[in-house]
């Protein structure tokens, strides 16, 4: 099956910073042999080096729909990574003390991409659930105006998810692109470990004053109140321009 | 160039190929550090970073159904899910101060780390 091993070289060796690395010893396919490798798991990828300063890695493992786990061997600190499947083969490797074959086992297991994805989930599941508030303080209607895309923020962040509607003091704001990034999130007063309603968070946008970052602290409720529904007002103003297309 | 008809497969951040009454795949493209770009009517075309002029172009049966695999590849690489973790996990740590990996027990990880990883 053909690959496109540039790219997979590139990968490995490019410097982005790797899951973990080090020397380990792989057993050979045909002979039993172990043979000292050098290996870096960046993602869901174990690519493995003749030595350490090698340009090209020698081969790599694909670490999905597989099990780490500890095995027998006349090795010490022995571990095997095991694919299902009838034409699969079982890679047994071995780290050259007890804590190298811990952190190997616990990185290996933890590298696949589904893995990830499941966190990732989590994270935003809980994410959602704080922005709309537990109790349901920030209710109203999920219906939101459609995907807004922050095309100013910087293209390395994930884009998020989309402005809900303002409903009951909910605030619209970013907590982490800083000065002069347009918020893209809200958020509500989420409860404390008591289940009792916490506050409106602070504003946590900050406005540069003669060069130096000015926090605004809110003064009574009505005027938090007040000064989040302009900027609501104003933000999806914003946004339905950008809809309908620039103006002839 | 000749288009050839390929069914086509996005598995987790690698993109597989097949001849359309094959069952195993012809190849497979690693979609990291790649650029999905929009080309012209229901194509878009992915290109790779250390080889920027080489691109794999791919021609869909409609605009609606390019639009949904160039979203898709956008979104495929193990890295683009790392930052949208490492994203998240911010986020809520700024919310809550509490950091949302640590009842995994993978607060530790390497790979979830801010900033650049311990190498």
């Amino acid at each position: 099956m053909k690959l496109n091993e540039r790219s997979l070289a590139f990968y490995a060796t490019c410097d982005s910073p790797a899951d973990n690395s080090g020397f380990l010893y792989k057993r050979g396919e045909r002979h039993t042999a172990y043979h000292r490798r050098w290996f870096v798991l960046k993602g869901n990828m174990l690519f493995y080096f003749e030595e350490r300063e090698s340009r090209e890695p020698v081969g790599v493992i694909v670490l999905e729909g597989c099990n780490v786990e500890l095995c027998d061997s006349a090795e010490d600190f022995a571990f095997a990574i095991r694919f299902g499947g009838t034409k699969s083969r079982t890679y047994v490797l071995a780290a050259e003390s007890q804590a190298a074959m811990e952190s190997w086992v616990k990185s290996l297991s933890r590298a696949s991409f589904d893995y990830m994805r499941l966190v990732v989930r989590e994270l935003e599941k809980q994410l959602e659930e704080m922005r709309w508030g537990l109790a349901g303080g920030c209710g109203g209607s999920r219906e939101s105006p459609g995907s807004c895309k922050p095309k100013q923020c910087p293209e390395r962040l994930p884009a998020l998810p989309t402005i809900p509607p303002k409903e009951n003091g909910c605030a619209v704001w970013n907590n982490a692109l800083g000065v002069g990034q347009p918020p893209d999130t809200s958020g509500c007063g989420g409860n404390d470990d008591e289940g009792t309603p916490r506050p409106p968070p602070l504003p946590p946008r900050r406005r540069v004053l003669n060069g130096e970052a000015v926090v605004e602290s809110p003064s009574t409720f009505c005027q938090l109140h007040e000064r989040y529904s302009r900027e609501v007002a104003r933000l999806r103003q914003d946004w339905l321009e950008k809809q309908r297309g620039p103006r002839p | 160039a000749v288009l050839k008809k390929r069914l086509v497969k996005l598995v987790v951040n690698f993109l597989f190929y097949f001849r359309t009454d094959e069952a195993e795949p012809i190849g497979a493209l690693l979609l990291e550090h790649c650029r999905i770009t929009k080309e012209e009517e229901n194509v878009f075309s992915i290109s790779f970073i250390e080889e920027p002029e080489r691109k794999y172009c791919f021609e869909c049966a409609s605009e609606e159904q390019c639009q949904e695999w160039v979203e898709a590849l956008k979104r495929a690489s193990y890295e683009f899910l790392r930052r949208s973790l490492i994203f998240y996990r911010n986020e809520i740590q700024k919310m809550t101060g509490k950091d949302p990996l640590e009842q995994y027990g993978i607060s530790e990880e390497t790979r979830f780390q801010l900033g650049t990883h311990q190498q």
